[in-house]
Protein backbone atom coordinates (compact mmCIF):
# COMPACT_ATOMS: atom_id res chain seq x y z
CA UNK A 1 0.00 0.00 0.00
CA UNK A 2 0.75 3.83 -0.06
CA UNK A 3 1.91 4.01 -3.88
CA UNK A 4 -1.51 4.98 -4.78
CA UNK A 5 -0.68 8.53 -3.75
CA UNK A 6 2.25 8.42 -6.24
CA UNK A 7 2.14 11.27 -8.75
CA UNK A 8 -1.08 13.68 -9.89
CA UNK A 9 -3.50 10.63 -10.14
CA UNK A 10 -1.69 7.14 -9.49
CA UNK A 11 -2.88 3.66 -11.50
CA UNK A 12 -1.10 1.61 -8.97
CA UNK A 13 -1.27 0.87 -5.35
CA UNK A 14 1.17 -2.21 -4.19
CA UNK A 15 4.47 -2.04 -5.15
CA UNK A 16 7.85 -3.05 -3.16
CA UNK A 17 9.23 -0.07 -4.07
CA UNK A 18 6.25 1.61 -1.87
CA UNK A 19 9.25 3.09 0.14
CA UNK A 20 9.72 6.04 -2.49
CA UNK A 21 6.62 7.56 -1.24
CA UNK A 22 7.80 7.44 2.53
CA UNK A 23 10.85 8.77 1.06
CA UNK A 24 9.02 11.37 -0.70
CA UNK A 25 7.12 12.47 2.40
CA UNK A 26 10.08 12.96 4.03
CA UNK A 27 11.82 15.24 1.71
CA UNK A 28 14.20 12.69 0.00
CA UNK A 29 14.33 12.15 -3.75
CA UNK A 30 15.63 8.35 -4.19
CA UNK A 31 15.93 5.46 -6.27
CA UNK A 32 17.60 1.94 -5.94
CA UNK A 33 21.27 0.61 -6.86
CA UNK A 34 22.55 -3.09 -6.92
CA UNK A 35 25.42 -2.92 -5.16
CA UNK A 36 27.15 -6.12 -6.64
CA UNK A 37 26.57 -5.25 -10.25
CA UNK A 38 27.11 -1.36 -8.95
CA UNK A 39 24.28 -0.22 -11.02
CA UNK A 40 21.89 2.37 -10.30
CA UNK A 41 18.01 1.91 -11.36
CA UNK A 42 15.56 4.62 -12.14
CA UNK A 43 12.48 3.83 -11.78
CA UNK A 44 13.47 1.92 -8.33
CA UNK A 45 13.05 -1.51 -8.69
CA UNK A 46 14.26 -4.27 -5.71
CA UNK A 47 15.17 -7.23 -8.71
CA UNK A 48 18.34 -6.44 -10.47
CA UNK A 49 17.84 -8.11 -13.58
CA UNK A 50 21.86 -8.29 -14.07
CA UNK A 51 22.46 -10.38 -11.29
CA UNK A 52 18.70 -11.91 -10.33
CA UNK A 53 19.51 -10.25 -6.93
CA UNK A 54 16.28 -9.67 -4.86
CA UNK A 55 18.37 -7.09 -2.45
CA UNK A 56 18.50 -3.64 -4.00
CA UNK A 57 19.30 -0.48 -1.54
CA UNK A 58 18.17 2.98 -1.86
CA UNK A 59 20.48 5.60 -2.71
CA UNK A 60 20.00 9.59 -2.55
CA UNK A 61 19.04 10.94 -6.37
CA UNK A 62 22.13 14.09 -6.75
CA UNK A 63 21.23 17.63 -6.63
CA UNK A 64 21.76 18.41 -10.01
CA UNK A 65 21.05 16.71 -14.09
CA UNK A 66 20.72 17.64 -16.94
CA UNK A 67 17.72 18.33 -18.92
CA UNK A 68 17.53 15.71 -22.08
CA UNK A 69 14.19 17.15 -23.01
CA UNK A 70 10.83 18.83 -21.97
CA UNK A 71 7.54 19.29 -23.65
CA UNK A 72 4.70 21.73 -22.49
CA UNK A 73 1.26 20.07 -22.71
CA UNK A 74 -1.45 21.76 -23.83
CA UNK A 75 -3.97 19.42 -24.45
CA UNK A 76 -4.45 16.78 -21.39
CA UNK A 77 -5.94 13.20 -20.71
CA UNK A 78 -8.98 12.60 -19.35
CA UNK A 79 -8.31 13.49 -14.85
CA UNK A 80 -5.30 15.78 -15.80
CA UNK A 81 -6.82 18.42 -17.27
CA UNK A 82 -6.72 20.70 -13.99
CA UNK A 83 -3.22 20.85 -14.13
CA UNK A 84 -3.12 22.14 -18.08
CA UNK A 85 -0.88 23.87 -19.06
CA UNK A 86 1.82 21.45 -17.45
CA UNK A 87 5.46 20.65 -18.39
CA UNK A 88 7.19 17.04 -18.67
CA UNK A 89 10.72 16.15 -18.96
CA UNK A 90 13.51 13.31 -18.95
CA UNK A 91 16.41 14.24 -16.85
CA UNK A 92 19.91 13.20 -17.32
CA UNK A 93 21.83 12.30 -13.88
CA UNK A 94 24.99 10.78 -15.11
CA UNK A 95 24.28 7.10 -14.81
CA UNK A 96 20.47 7.02 -14.75
CA UNK A 97 17.43 9.29 -16.18
CA UNK A 98 14.59 10.50 -14.32
CA UNK A 99 10.94 11.29 -15.71
CA UNK A 100 8.86 13.59 -14.50
CA UNK A 101 6.98 17.17 -14.48
CA UNK A 102 9.10 20.43 -14.25
CA UNK A 103 7.78 22.87 -11.86
CA UNK A 104 4.82 25.09 -13.11
CA UNK A 105 7.34 27.75 -12.13
CA UNK A 106 9.10 27.52 -15.01
CA UNK A 107 6.25 28.11 -17.22
CA UNK A 108 6.83 30.87 -19.35
CA UNK A 109 10.55 30.99 -18.48
CA UNK A 110 13.45 30.30 -21.27
CA UNK A 111 13.41 26.53 -21.01
CA UNK A 112 16.93 24.77 -23.02
CA UNK A 113 17.80 21.60 -23.37
CA UNK A 114 20.75 20.94 -21.77
CA UNK A 115 19.87 22.97 -18.88
CA UNK A 116 20.46 21.96 -15.25
CA UNK A 117 17.29 21.49 -12.86
CA UNK A 118 17.17 19.89 -9.98
CA UNK A 119 14.63 17.12 -8.36
CA UNK A 120 12.41 18.53 -5.72
CA UNK A 121 9.58 17.21 -3.84
CA UNK A 122 5.78 18.67 -4.90
CA UNK A 123 2.49 18.10 -2.60
CA UNK A 124 -0.46 18.57 -4.95
CA UNK A 125 -3.87 19.94 -3.20
CA UNK A 126 -5.53 16.51 -2.68
CA UNK A 127 -2.70 14.48 -0.73
CA UNK A 128 -0.90 13.40 -3.80
CA UNK A 129 2.83 13.86 -3.53
CA UNK A 130 5.73 13.02 -6.65
CA UNK A 131 8.98 14.44 -7.49
CA UNK A 132 9.25 16.92 -10.49
CA UNK A 133 12.75 19.28 -11.17
CA UNK A 134 13.23 22.71 -11.17
CA UNK A 135 15.95 25.29 -13.05
CA UNK A 136 19.46 24.82 -10.92
CA UNK A 137 22.06 27.47 -10.45
CA UNK B 1 15.76 -11.85 -54.83
CA UNK B 2 13.95 -13.32 -51.81
CA UNK B 3 13.19 -16.50 -50.73
CA UNK B 4 10.05 -17.42 -52.16
CA UNK B 5 8.62 -19.09 -48.87
CA UNK B 6 6.00 -16.86 -47.72
CA UNK B 7 3.49 -14.69 -49.68
CA UNK B 8 0.76 -12.03 -49.35
CA UNK B 9 -1.99 -13.45 -51.42
CA UNK B 10 -4.90 -10.74 -50.59
CA UNK B 11 -5.50 -7.95 -48.86
CA UNK B 12 -7.83 -5.53 -47.73
CA UNK B 13 -8.94 -2.39 -46.15
CA UNK B 14 -11.90 -0.67 -44.66
CA UNK B 15 -12.49 3.19 -45.01
CA UNK B 16 -10.66 4.45 -42.21
CA UNK B 17 -13.39 7.40 -40.74
CA UNK B 18 -14.18 9.17 -37.88
CA UNK B 19 -17.56 6.77 -36.39
CA UNK B 20 -17.84 3.50 -38.37
CA UNK B 21 -22.20 3.57 -38.41
CA UNK B 22 -21.58 -0.48 -37.30
CA UNK B 23 -20.09 -2.57 -34.49
CA UNK B 24 -16.43 -4.07 -34.38
CA UNK B 25 -17.80 -6.98 -36.32
CA UNK B 26 -18.90 -5.71 -39.20
CA UNK B 27 -16.25 -3.44 -38.79
CA UNK B 28 -13.89 -6.22 -39.67
CA UNK B 29 -15.96 -7.85 -42.15
CA UNK B 30 -15.15 -4.67 -44.29
CA UNK B 31 -11.67 -5.70 -44.89
CA UNK B 32 -11.95 -9.21 -44.62
CA UNK B 33 -14.40 -9.20 -47.47
CA UNK B 34 -12.03 -6.97 -49.51
CA UNK B 35 -9.08 -9.33 -48.56
CA UNK B 36 -10.76 -12.90 -49.23
CA UNK B 37 -12.28 -11.26 -52.83
CA UNK B 38 -8.72 -9.93 -53.54
CA UNK B 39 -7.36 -13.86 -52.80
CA UNK B 40 -9.91 -15.48 -54.76
CA UNK B 41 -9.97 -18.26 -51.72
CA UNK B 42 -12.75 -20.35 -50.22
CA UNK B 43 -13.07 -19.39 -46.46
CA UNK B 44 -12.29 -22.93 -45.47
CA UNK B 45 -8.68 -22.65 -47.06
CA UNK B 46 -8.09 -19.99 -43.77
CA UNK B 47 -6.32 -22.45 -41.48
CA UNK B 48 -5.98 -19.58 -38.54
CA UNK B 49 -6.81 -16.26 -38.08
CA UNK B 50 -4.80 -13.75 -36.07
CA UNK B 51 -6.48 -10.57 -34.35
CA UNK B 52 -4.84 -7.37 -33.81
CA UNK B 53 -5.84 -4.75 -31.70
CA UNK B 54 -5.12 -2.66 -28.20
CA UNK B 55 -7.72 -3.41 -25.44
CA UNK B 56 -9.77 -0.69 -24.02
CA UNK B 57 -11.35 0.91 -26.63
CA UNK B 58 -14.48 -1.06 -27.02
CA UNK B 59 -16.20 -3.35 -24.35
CA UNK B 60 -15.51 -7.01 -26.33
CA UNK B 61 -13.34 -9.45 -24.43
CA UNK B 62 -11.35 -11.51 -26.35
CA UNK B 63 -12.77 -10.25 -29.80
CA UNK B 64 -10.54 -12.50 -31.52
CA UNK B 65 -13.47 -15.10 -30.77
CA UNK B 66 -16.45 -13.16 -31.74
CA UNK B 67 -14.54 -12.21 -35.00
CA UNK B 68 -13.42 -16.33 -35.92
CA UNK B 69 -17.45 -16.34 -35.77
CA UNK B 70 -18.55 -13.32 -37.90
CA UNK B 71 -16.02 -14.22 -40.41
CA UNK B 72 -17.44 -17.62 -40.59
CA UNK B 73 -13.64 -19.31 -39.72
CA UNK B 74 -15.02 -21.82 -36.98
CA UNK B 75 -12.95 -23.94 -36.26
CA UNK B 76 -10.01 -22.58 -37.97
CA UNK B 77 -7.95 -21.58 -34.53
CA UNK B 78 -7.45 -18.08 -33.47
CA UNK B 79 -5.77 -15.29 -30.47
CA UNK B 80 -5.61 -12.23 -30.41
CA UNK B 81 -2.05 -10.27 -30.78
CA UNK B 82 -1.08 -6.62 -29.57
CA UNK B 83 1.74 -4.52 -29.45
CA UNK B 84 -0.21 -1.16 -29.10
CA UNK B 85 0.21 0.64 -32.71
CA UNK B 86 2.32 -2.04 -34.57
CA UNK B 87 -0.84 -5.21 -33.25
CA UNK B 88 -1.23 -5.87 -37.09
CA UNK B 89 2.95 -6.72 -38.09
CA UNK B 90 3.46 -8.43 -34.91
CA UNK B 91 0.50 -10.20 -36.13
CA UNK B 92 1.77 -10.56 -39.90
CA UNK B 93 5.65 -12.02 -37.99
CA UNK B 94 3.20 -14.57 -36.09
CA UNK B 95 1.72 -15.39 -39.15
CA UNK B 96 4.88 -16.08 -41.26
CA UNK B 97 6.54 -18.33 -38.64
CA UNK B 98 3.33 -20.30 -38.46
CA UNK B 99 3.55 -20.70 -42.59
CA UNK B 100 7.61 -21.27 -42.55
CA UNK B 101 7.15 -23.81 -39.92
CA UNK B 102 4.64 -25.69 -41.18
CA UNK B 103 1.72 -25.76 -38.79
CA UNK B 104 -0.46 -23.88 -40.76
CA UNK B 105 -0.58 -22.81 -44.60
CA UNK B 106 -2.99 -20.05 -45.27
CA UNK B 107 -3.10 -17.25 -42.62
CA UNK B 108 -5.88 -14.30 -42.25
CA UNK B 109 -4.35 -11.33 -40.31
CA UNK B 110 -6.84 -9.13 -39.43
CA UNK B 111 -6.44 -5.97 -37.86
CA UNK B 112 -9.52 -3.56 -36.60
CA UNK B 113 -9.77 -0.42 -33.95
CA UNK B 114 -13.09 1.59 -33.27
CA UNK B 115 -11.59 4.36 -31.34
CA UNK B 116 -15.48 6.83 -31.75
CA UNK B 117 -16.65 4.22 -28.72
CA UNK B 118 -14.99 6.79 -26.47
CA UNK B 119 -14.16 10.29 -26.59
CA UNK B 120 -10.76 11.76 -27.83
CA UNK B 121 -9.67 12.85 -24.06
CA UNK B 122 -10.46 8.87 -22.93
CA UNK B 123 -8.50 8.16 -26.01
CA UNK B 124 -5.54 10.12 -24.94
CA UNK B 125 -6.06 8.53 -21.56
CA UNK B 126 -5.67 4.87 -22.88
CA UNK B 127 -2.53 5.83 -24.74
CA UNK B 128 -1.34 7.51 -21.71
CA UNK B 129 -1.40 4.20 -20.30
CA UNK B 130 0.55 2.63 -22.90
CA UNK B 131 3.17 3.02 -21.17
CA UNK B 132 4.72 2.89 -17.62
CA UNK B 133 1.47 3.26 -16.08
CA UNK B 134 3.78 3.45 -12.15
CA UNK B 135 6.12 5.73 -13.08
CA UNK B 136 4.90 7.94 -15.94
CA UNK B 137 1.35 8.06 -16.72
CA UNK B 138 0.73 9.68 -13.28
CA UNK B 139 2.04 13.09 -14.28
CA UNK B 140 -0.85 13.32 -17.08
CA UNK B 141 1.21 11.53 -20.24
CA UNK B 142 -0.23 11.23 -23.71
CA UNK B 143 1.04 9.94 -27.23
CA UNK B 144 1.53 13.61 -28.30
CA UNK B 145 3.12 14.94 -25.34
CA UNK B 146 6.16 11.60 -26.09
CA UNK B 147 6.61 12.49 -29.25
CA UNK B 148 6.77 16.28 -28.62
CA UNK B 149 9.82 15.14 -26.07
CA UNK B 150 11.48 13.28 -29.03
CA UNK B 151 10.64 16.35 -31.34
CA UNK B 152 11.90 19.01 -28.68
CA UNK B 153 15.78 16.74 -28.72
CA UNK B 154 15.74 16.52 -32.34
CA UNK B 155 15.29 20.10 -32.33
CA UNK B 156 18.04 20.66 -30.06
CA UNK B 157 20.24 17.98 -30.83
CA UNK B 158 20.10 18.34 -34.74
CA UNK B 159 18.85 22.11 -35.33
CA UNK B 160 15.56 20.53 -36.82
CA UNK B 161 12.51 23.21 -36.96
CA UNK B 162 8.99 23.17 -36.65
CA UNK B 163 9.27 24.22 -40.22
CA UNK B 164 10.29 21.20 -41.33
CA UNK B 165 7.81 19.17 -39.71
CA UNK B 166 4.92 21.02 -41.51
CA UNK B 167 6.66 20.26 -44.69
CA UNK B 168 5.65 16.53 -43.83
CA UNK B 169 1.94 16.91 -43.20
CA UNK B 170 2.16 19.01 -46.64
CA UNK B 171 3.11 15.97 -48.61
CA UNK B 172 0.95 14.09 -46.50
CA UNK B 173 -2.02 15.85 -47.92
CA UNK B 174 -0.81 15.81 -51.07
CA UNK B 175 -1.22 12.28 -51.33
CA UNK B 176 -4.38 11.75 -48.72
CA UNK B 177 -6.29 13.88 -51.16
CA UNK B 178 -5.82 10.72 -53.92
CA UNK B 179 -6.76 8.19 -51.09
CA UNK B 180 -10.77 7.21 -50.81
CA UNK B 181 -10.01 5.48 -47.90
CA UNK B 182 -8.21 8.05 -46.01
CA UNK B 183 -10.36 10.22 -43.35
CA UNK B 184 -8.29 13.36 -43.78
CA UNK B 185 -8.58 14.13 -47.36
CA UNK B 186 -7.97 18.10 -47.86
CA UNK B 187 -4.99 19.75 -49.48
CA UNK B 188 -3.25 21.45 -46.52
CA UNK B 189 -1.24 24.24 -46.75
CA UNK B 190 2.31 25.28 -45.03
CA UNK B 191 0.98 27.98 -43.43
CA UNK B 192 -2.60 26.25 -41.87
CA UNK B 193 -0.08 23.49 -40.27
CA UNK B 194 2.59 26.44 -38.83
CA UNK B 195 -0.45 28.81 -37.76
CA UNK B 196 -2.52 25.63 -35.75
CA UNK B 197 -2.73 25.79 -32.09
CA UNK B 198 -0.41 23.68 -30.01
CA UNK B 199 -1.13 19.92 -28.89
CA UNK B 200 1.84 19.37 -27.01
CA UNK B 201 5.19 21.81 -27.72
CA UNK B 202 6.59 21.99 -30.22
CA UNK B 203 3.99 19.69 -32.08
CA UNK B 204 1.11 21.49 -33.32
CA UNK B 205 -2.84 19.89 -34.28
CA UNK B 206 -1.56 19.13 -37.95
CA UNK B 207 1.35 17.55 -36.63
CA UNK B 208 -0.69 14.51 -34.92
CA UNK B 209 -2.71 12.17 -36.81
CA UNK B 210 -6.01 11.33 -36.10
CA UNK B 211 -7.84 9.03 -34.07
CA UNK B 212 -10.27 6.61 -36.65
CA UNK B 213 -12.31 3.74 -36.99
CA UNK B 214 -11.09 0.93 -39.07
CA UNK B 215 -9.75 -2.03 -40.10
CA UNK B 216 -7.39 -4.22 -42.07
CA UNK B 217 -6.88 -7.61 -43.62
CA UNK B 218 -4.10 -9.24 -44.87
CA UNK B 219 -4.18 -13.05 -46.40
CA UNK B 220 -0.43 -14.99 -46.51
CA UNK B 221 0.03 -18.23 -48.11
CA UNK B 222 2.89 -21.13 -48.01
CA UNK B 223 4.65 -21.34 -51.60
CA UNK B 224 2.40 -23.85 -52.35
CA UNK B 225 -0.84 -22.52 -51.78
CA UNK B 226 0.73 -19.00 -53.64
CA UNK B 227 1.14 -21.04 -56.86
CA UNK B 228 -2.37 -22.86 -56.30
CA UNK B 229 -4.06 -19.07 -55.36
CA UNK B 230 -2.40 -16.44 -56.99
CA UNK B 231 -1.37 -14.66 -59.59
CA UNK B 232 0.43 -12.00 -58.35
CA UNK B 233 1.85 -13.24 -55.24
CA UNK B 234 3.98 -10.90 -52.95
CA UNK B 235 7.08 -12.49 -50.94
CA UNK B 236 7.98 -11.80 -47.44
CA UNK B 237 11.80 -11.13 -48.02
CA UNK B 238 12.84 -10.12 -44.13
CA UNK B 239 10.82 -9.36 -40.87
CA UNK B 240 12.91 -7.23 -38.15
CA UNK B 241 11.41 -6.77 -34.86
CA UNK B 242 12.71 -4.89 -31.91
CA UNK B 243 11.81 -3.75 -28.05
CA UNK B 244 12.74 -0.75 -26.58
CA UNK B 245 12.46 0.43 -22.78
CA UNK B 246 9.01 1.23 -21.82
CA UNK B 247 9.42 3.94 -19.83
CA UNK B 248 11.51 6.96 -21.71
CA UNK B 249 13.72 7.17 -18.51
CA UNK B 250 15.26 4.06 -18.98
CA UNK B 251 16.39 4.83 -22.56
CA UNK B 252 20.50 5.59 -23.66
CA UNK B 253 19.62 8.67 -25.79
CA UNK B 254 16.26 10.62 -27.45
CA UNK B 255 17.86 11.36 -30.90
CA UNK B 256 15.57 8.28 -32.47
CA UNK B 257 13.89 5.32 -32.43
CA UNK B 258 16.13 2.70 -31.41
CA UNK B 259 13.63 -0.14 -31.82
CA UNK B 260 12.94 0.87 -35.72
CA UNK B 261 16.54 1.08 -35.91
CA UNK B 262 17.11 -2.15 -34.82
CA UNK B 263 14.15 -3.93 -36.48
CA UNK B 264 15.40 -2.32 -39.49
CA UNK B 265 18.80 -3.58 -39.47
CA UNK B 266 17.08 -7.00 -39.07
CA UNK B 267 14.94 -7.01 -41.64
CA UNK B 268 17.28 -5.76 -44.26
CA UNK B 269 20.14 -8.27 -43.34
CA UNK B 270 17.68 -11.42 -43.81
CA UNK B 271 16.34 -9.88 -46.69
CA UNK B 272 19.88 -9.28 -48.32
CA UNK B 273 19.42 -5.51 -48.93
CA UNK B 274 19.71 -2.42 -47.71
CA UNK B 275 18.16 1.12 -47.69
CA UNK B 276 19.23 1.88 -51.38
CA UNK B 277 17.45 -1.20 -52.49
CA UNK B 278 13.97 -0.23 -51.31
CA UNK B 279 12.07 1.45 -53.89
CA UNK B 280 8.76 2.49 -51.69
CA UNK B 281 8.25 3.16 -48.18
CA UNK B 282 5.01 3.03 -45.52
CA UNK B 283 6.42 4.05 -42.22
CA UNK B 284 4.62 5.32 -39.20
CA UNK B 285 4.42 8.87 -39.21
CA UNK B 286 1.58 9.25 -36.41
CA UNK B 287 3.46 12.59 -35.50
CA UNK B 288 5.34 14.62 -38.41
CA UNK B 289 8.20 14.03 -36.35
CA UNK B 290 7.98 10.76 -36.89
CA UNK B 291 8.49 10.25 -40.44
CA UNK B 292 12.08 11.95 -39.55
CA UNK B 293 12.64 9.63 -37.11
CA UNK B 294 11.80 6.78 -39.52
CA UNK B 295 13.94 8.27 -42.17
CA UNK B 296 16.97 8.21 -40.34
CA UNK B 297 16.30 5.31 -38.29
CA UNK B 298 15.98 2.83 -41.75
CA UNK B 299 19.27 4.18 -43.29
CA UNK B 300 17.36 6.82 -46.07
CA UNK B 301 18.72 9.91 -44.31
CA UNK B 302 22.31 10.10 -41.83
CA UNK B 303 21.23 10.45 -37.94
CA UNK B 304 20.19 14.32 -38.00
CA UNK B 305 19.69 14.72 -41.75
CA UNK B 306 16.44 13.38 -42.06
CA UNK B 307 14.81 17.54 -42.47
CA UNK B 308 17.02 17.72 -45.57
CA UNK B 309 14.98 14.54 -46.74
CA UNK B 310 11.65 16.40 -47.12
CA UNK B 311 13.31 20.07 -47.86
CA UNK B 312 14.27 18.53 -51.12
CA UNK B 313 11.39 16.22 -51.41
CA UNK B 314 13.12 13.23 -51.97
CA UNK B 315 10.53 11.34 -50.13
CA UNK B 316 7.42 12.67 -53.03
CA UNK B 317 6.83 10.64 -55.65
CA UNK B 318 9.40 11.49 -57.53
CA UNK B 319 11.99 11.64 -55.18
CA UNK B 320 14.64 9.09 -54.38
CA UNK B 321 12.92 6.90 -51.85
CA UNK B 322 8.77 7.42 -51.96
CA UNK B 323 7.84 7.48 -48.81
CA UNK B 324 4.02 7.23 -47.46
CA UNK B 325 2.61 7.81 -50.97
CA UNK B 326 -1.02 6.90 -49.89
CA UNK B 327 -1.05 9.74 -47.54
CA UNK B 328 0.02 8.14 -44.37
CA UNK B 329 -1.43 8.00 -40.82
CA UNK B 330 -1.39 11.93 -40.61
CA UNK B 331 -3.88 11.46 -43.81
CA UNK B 332 -5.41 8.33 -43.71
CA UNK B 333 -6.10 8.44 -39.28
CA UNK B 334 -4.80 5.93 -36.96
CA UNK B 335 -7.18 2.74 -36.06
CA UNK B 336 -4.63 1.04 -33.99
CA UNK B 337 -4.74 -2.13 -34.51
CA UNK B 338 -5.44 -2.08 -38.00
CA UNK B 339 -2.89 0.60 -39.53
CA UNK B 340 -0.27 -1.75 -40.16
CA UNK B 341 -2.47 -3.77 -42.43
CA UNK B 342 -3.07 -1.16 -44.33
CA UNK B 343 0.04 -0.07 -44.50
CA UNK B 344 1.32 -3.58 -46.13
CA UNK B 345 -1.73 -3.12 -48.48
CA UNK B 346 -0.50 -0.20 -49.52
CA UNK B 347 3.10 -2.04 -50.43
CA UNK B 348 1.96 -4.83 -51.78
CA UNK B 349 -0.60 -2.96 -54.11
CA UNK B 350 2.80 -1.16 -55.39
CA UNK B 351 4.93 -4.28 -56.04
CA UNK B 352 1.32 -5.28 -57.74
CA UNK B 353 1.85 -2.27 -60.15
CA UNK B 354 -2.17 -1.80 -59.08
CA UNK B 355 -1.83 1.33 -57.08
CA UNK B 356 -3.17 3.69 -59.35
CA UNK B 357 -2.24 7.54 -59.41
CA UNK B 358 0.26 6.98 -56.85
CA UNK B 359 2.10 4.02 -58.34
CA UNK B 360 5.86 4.13 -58.22
CA UNK B 361 7.09 3.25 -61.73
CA UNK B 362 8.25 -0.73 -61.48
CA UNK B 363 8.48 -0.90 -58.18
CA UNK B 364 10.06 -4.45 -56.64
CA UNK B 365 10.85 -4.15 -53.55
CA UNK B 366 9.05 -2.30 -50.23
CA UNK B 367 9.26 -1.52 -46.76
CA UNK B 368 7.13 -1.09 -43.78
CA UNK B 369 7.99 0.56 -40.79
CA UNK B 370 4.97 0.15 -37.95
CA UNK B 371 6.01 1.40 -34.89
CA UNK B 372 3.76 0.18 -31.22
CA UNK B 373 3.49 3.25 -28.87
CA UNK B 374 6.45 5.80 -28.67
CA UNK B 375 9.08 3.76 -29.76
CA UNK B 376 7.97 0.49 -27.44
CA UNK B 377 8.00 -1.63 -30.49
CA UNK B 378 9.55 -2.06 -33.55
CA UNK B 379 8.63 -3.88 -36.63
CA UNK B 380 10.42 -3.42 -40.10
CA UNK B 381 8.87 -5.92 -42.87
CA UNK B 382 10.43 -5.69 -46.54
CA UNK B 383 8.41 -7.09 -49.37
CA UNK B 384 9.30 -8.11 -53.28
CA UNK B 385 7.68 -9.66 -56.13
Amino acid sequence: MGFEKFGRKSFTAITKVGEYVDKLESGEISTTRCPKCNKTYFPPRMDCPGCLSGSLEWVKVPDKGKLVSFTNVKYAPTGFEGDLPYLLAVVDFDGFRMFGRLSSSMQGTDIQVGMTVKPVVVNYDNGQIAHEFVAAE
Amino acid sequence: MPDKDVAVIGVGQSAFVRGYPGGIRELCFEAYREAMQDAGIPSNEIKALIVCCAPEYDKQRSPSSLIDEYLGLNPAPTFMVESLCSSSTTGFAIAYSFIKSGLYDTVCVLGFQKMSEITSQDVQERMGRGADVMWESPYGTSMPAYYAMYAQAHFANFGTKSEDLALVRVKASTYGQLNEKAVYRKKVSFEQVMEAGLVSSPLKVMDCCANADGSSCVIMASADKAKEFSKKPVWVMGVGQSNAPMNLASREHMRGLECARIAGEKAYAMAGVGPQDIDVAEVHDCFTIAEILAYEALGFAKPGEGPRLIRDKETYLEGKIPVNVDGGLLSKGHPIGATGGSQLRTIVLQLRGEAGAIQVPNAEIGLVHNIGGVGIYGNVLILGR
